[in-house]
């Protein structure tokens, strides 16, 4: 891109935040970055620019940087939630091609200021994970780059195991011991001899008795952050190997709400988009690429959903039944007209779940053609097409941001400081394979013998590994 | 224009910045780690064996996947959106064939069933033989009489003031140049002539080797199966380029034998099958006849390989081990290997026959397994110091 493109685009980027403001957006303050392609991939690979160094980077990065060069495929926004936002465009794509990437940047940077799952993220990451990344290098002068790297190996392995939710839970943890009855005076248990009262107090204590006699279960409730259950607890762990632990999942924790509303987030960015574009002055050649540009984007995948297409479909639909009510809607208080504030109201308090579950109707099932598929023998094979089916079967899906979801059972299984994870199973299978190789790594964290309860093909089954063998037994 | 503050293009120089090469190196590092440690599964690859000259190959490496509980793909149902009239019933896609590359999870690669979803890395036959020929050598390599055979080789080491432009040396040009100019009393770089300018020039230089021969035998008898023919020819694929790369002047004579034995060129002994029973003194005999008529042992150090899955006529067994001592008067090193598939454990007549011969000459390996080419390979080649 030579000086007078950037020149152009530099116009074009003024006039797109006006319109953006004129629509309604209110982004956070934006720092385009032209790029070449080479950084572009890094910063792709890496999920934020200046993170920790590990070769599962430079194995993504070569590959999407080949599969650039090969021309199979192309980023063309990236973007970092943060206070000032950073965006990145690639230097060699067309300035119409930016155009519509600034656009879109906008409407991300408006929805990370916006939506209540961003609100609490942390909008320095960019310095943060600087900051992550001065210490591991730090931790690989200390301890060796192998060392460091084994560990590391280790950590990525869990990083999806890691519980959003945490910041809500209770203080106290749940099912502690019952609280134990003060009498008021030393002979007040005399007066409700007898009475019902004194029954149940005496077998409140008898329950308090035998739980101070059993051993008390650790952890108290099953943990679903491996993450910081193993930072916390792990035994044998030196503080800068618990460090780690708390970097890969604070790192993890920041690219949740991303996770969390990649269709509401993608839609509206599309939505923005295909708007502002539409009210920028274009050439004619610069609306038939636009056009070109924007169906590439949008358009629907046979063997999974696109994020982009689904997002601003259900958005515009959205839109449009808010525009005009049915009277059933009318019933419910809602106006004619109403559908763009409609649509700010969604952007604010909706992520992909809640968006599916509370807008995706029939029609738009039917008018997008979405399906459920699964592998009969070695085809795969449409299997359903009603839309509540599908609806629940894309909710499911998404569940846990499509991982398995695992607990910490027991910290003390068999009294021997082994670890019980428990695969909660609903009806997918594990990857097995996969699932004894990562069990590895958790043995590794750990250091003492692990144990996965899961279940193959119907059976229960415990996958074992103690440090030198792996063993499944049927439960 | 928008408030700089607000929103604003950059433009930095991104050229020095090496972040995510550095850590691809590290990938690339691990790679090349693993394959080494793999290198017994990945020798007998049929895809390199049967390579026919290709330069890079797909070698898959489990240790490089980026393992993490995940579900089993062919398991449960997935979401797809079709183009406006899909059915019940319709077929999407079929698993099989294709392999995915890297960690490959994305969602358009959900044809592979899990268990083929490792990653394959790139590596080329050379970089591969390099690693595998590290440790290796002839054994018992000694300097013979005469007939030192030559190799010429390059070396800059003179300086003139002739020669090709690319040649120049820069260097000493700008050396040359200010000693002129201080010769005048200005000492500077600059109004360089063809005076001052120093050209690197070449000398040939030759060097002396030991004359060595491989006499490479194989049985190609009807009882040699399948799989101890692939045996023999990986092993003798990587002898072959073993010795073309580090011995650049080794002779291989190729014998094939069942119940006679020829001599073959490399092509037929690498790709005619043949069939009969097996007799292997014939083999023996005609490698003594070829060193007696063409590699005098005072000038040659001689390397005869024979390999066989060791059903030889009864008969025949006692004749091979006094026809093997011969040989080991006469060479350096006598390398039998023999192939018995899965191995049942019962050793054939011929190794037993071979096993009264007790000569740090002499050296047997049994190749059951696939695996156990390249430890066959390292135990020929271990460099061993000449016995006195």
């Amino acid at each position: 891109m030579d000086d007078p493109d950037v020149a152009a685009l530099e116009t074009a980027l003024g006039e797109i935040w006006t319109l953006a403001h004129r629509f309604g957006l209110d982004p956070y303050p934006t720092h385009f970055e032209l790029v070449p392609a080479s950084i572009m991939y890094e910063f792709g690979a890496y999920g934020l620019p200046g993170r920790f160094a590990h070769w599962s980077f430079g194995k993504g990065y070569y590959r999407m940087k080949t599969q650039y060069d090969y021309g199979l495929s192309k980023i063309y926004e990236m973007v970092i939630n943060a206070n000032p936002a950073y965006a990145f465009l690639m230097d060699s794509n067309s300035v119409l091609q930016n155009k519509l990437v600034i656009a879109h940047v906008l409407g991300h940077t408006d929805f990370f200021k916006h939506n209540a799952y961003f609100g609490p993220t942390n909008r320095g990451m960019v310095e943060s994970v600087r900051l992550h990344a001065e210490r591991i290098r730090q931790y690989e002068f200390d301890h060796g780059t192998d060392t460091v790297e084994r560990f590391l190996d280790a950590a990525l392995a869990i990083q999806d195991h890691i519980d959003p939710h945490l910041r809500f839970a209770a203080a106290t943890p749940a099912g502690g011991e019952p609280p134990r009855t003060h009498p008021t005076s030393p002979y007040a248990d005399l007066w409700e001899l007898g009475t019902e009262a004194a029954a149940e107090r005496a077998k409140a204590e008898d329950e308090r008795h035998a739980q101070a006699q059993a051993p008390p279960r650790f952890p108290a409730a099953p943990e679903a952050d491996l993450l910081r259950f193993l930072a916390q607890h792990a035994p044998d762990l030196a503080l800068w190997q618990r460090d780690i632990l708390e970097i890969v999942r604070a790192e993890m924790l920041y690219f949740v709400p991303q996770m969390q509303t990649k269709i509401c987030n993608e839609g509206w960015a599309s939505y923005w988009h295909a708007h502002t574009l539409r009210e920028l002055d274009l050439t004619d050649n610069e609306t038939v690429e636009f056009a070109n540009l924007n169906a590439g984007v949008i358009a629907p995948h046979r063997r999974s959903i696109n994020p982009y297409h689904l997002g601003v479909k259900l958005l515009e639909d959205i839109e449009r039944r808010w525009d005009q009510p049915t009277p059933e809607l009318q019933a419910r208080g809602i106006q004619p007209g109403s559908g763009r504030s409609k649509l700010f109201e969604v952007r604010e308090l909706e992520n992909d779940l809640s968006l599916l579950r509370n807008y995706l109707t029939k029609e738009l099932v039917d008018e997008l053609d979405l399906y459920l598929y699964e592998k009969q023998g070695n085809e795969w094979i449409i299997v359903e097409k009603n839309w509540e089916k599908v609806r629940d079967g894309l909710v499911d899906e998404m569940t846990n941001f499509g991982n398995p979801l695992i607990v910490v059972e027991h910290a003390d299984y068999r009294r021997s400081r082994e670890l019980y994870l428990l695969h909660r199973h609903e009806g997918r299978d594990l990857d097995p394979l996969y699932a004894e190789k990562t069990l590895a790594y958790v043995q590794q964290i750990w250091g003492r013998p692990v144990h996965l309860e899961t279940v193959l093909n119907g059976d229960h089954m415990l996958f074992s590994y103690d440090g030198t063998k792996a063993a499944r037994t049927e439960l | 224009m928008t408030d700089p503050d607000i929103s604003a293009i950059g433009h930095d120089d991104w050229s020095l910045h090496r972040k995510g090469p550095a850590d691809q190196q590290r990938h690339q590092q691990k790679i090349k780690e693993a394959v080494r440690k793999n290198l017994g599964q990945i020798v007998s690859e049929e895809s390199i064996i049967l390579s026919d000259g290709q330069k890079t190959i797909k070698v898959p490496i489990r240790s490089l996947d980026e393992y993490r509980f995940r579900f089993d793909h062919g398991s449960g149902q997935h979401t797809g959106a079709g183009d406006g009239d899909s059915q019940v019933g319709d077929v999407i896609g079929r698993t099989g064939g294709r392999k995915a590359k890297g960690p490959g999870r994305g969602p358009g690669e959900a044809g592979d069933t899990p268990g083929d979803d490792y990653y394959e890395a790139d590596i080329s036959i050379d970089e591969l033989a390099a690693l595998i020929f590290e440790d290796l050598g002839l054994p018992n390599l000694a300097e013979k009489r005469q007939q030192e055979l030559e190799s010429e080789s390059v070396q800059f080491v003179d300086v003139r003031r002739t020669g090709i432009l690319p040649n120049l040396d820069k260097r000493r040009t700008i050396l040359e140049n200010i000693k002129r100019n201080a010769a005048k009393g200005n000492p500077h770089f600059g109004g360089v002539i063809a005076d001052d300018l120093r050209f690197k020039t070449w000398d040939q230089r030759i060097e002396y080797q030991s004359n060595a021969v491989v006499i490479a035998m194989m049985d190609t008898s009807g009882s040699m199966g399948e799989f101890e023919k692939y045996i023999a020819r990986s092993f003798y694929f990587w002898m072959v380029r073993f010795l073309r790369t580090k011995y650049q002047q080794v002779r291989i004579v190729f014998i094939s034998h069942h119940t006679e034995a020829k001599e073959v060129t490399e092509q037929e002994f690498f790709h005619r099958g043949e069939s009969g029973g097996t007799q292997v003194s014939a083999a023996y005999e005609l490698a003594l006849r070829i060193i007696a008529d063409r590699f005098p042992p005072s000038d040659w150090n001689i390397y005869p390989f024979h390999f066989s899955d060791g059903d030889n006529l009864p008969w025949d067994n006692d004749l091979c081990v006094s026809l093997v001592r011969r040989l080991m008067e006469q060479c350096n090193l006598f390398g039998y290997g023999e192939i018995r598939e899965g191995y049942r454990g019962a050793t054939s007549t011929l190794m037993s026959a071979f096993n009264k011969i007790h000569e740090p000459k002499f050296i047997a390996v049994t190749i059951s397994d696939k695996k156990e080419v390249y430890p066959a390979l390292k135990k020929f080649f271990s460099e061993r110091t000449a016995p006195a």
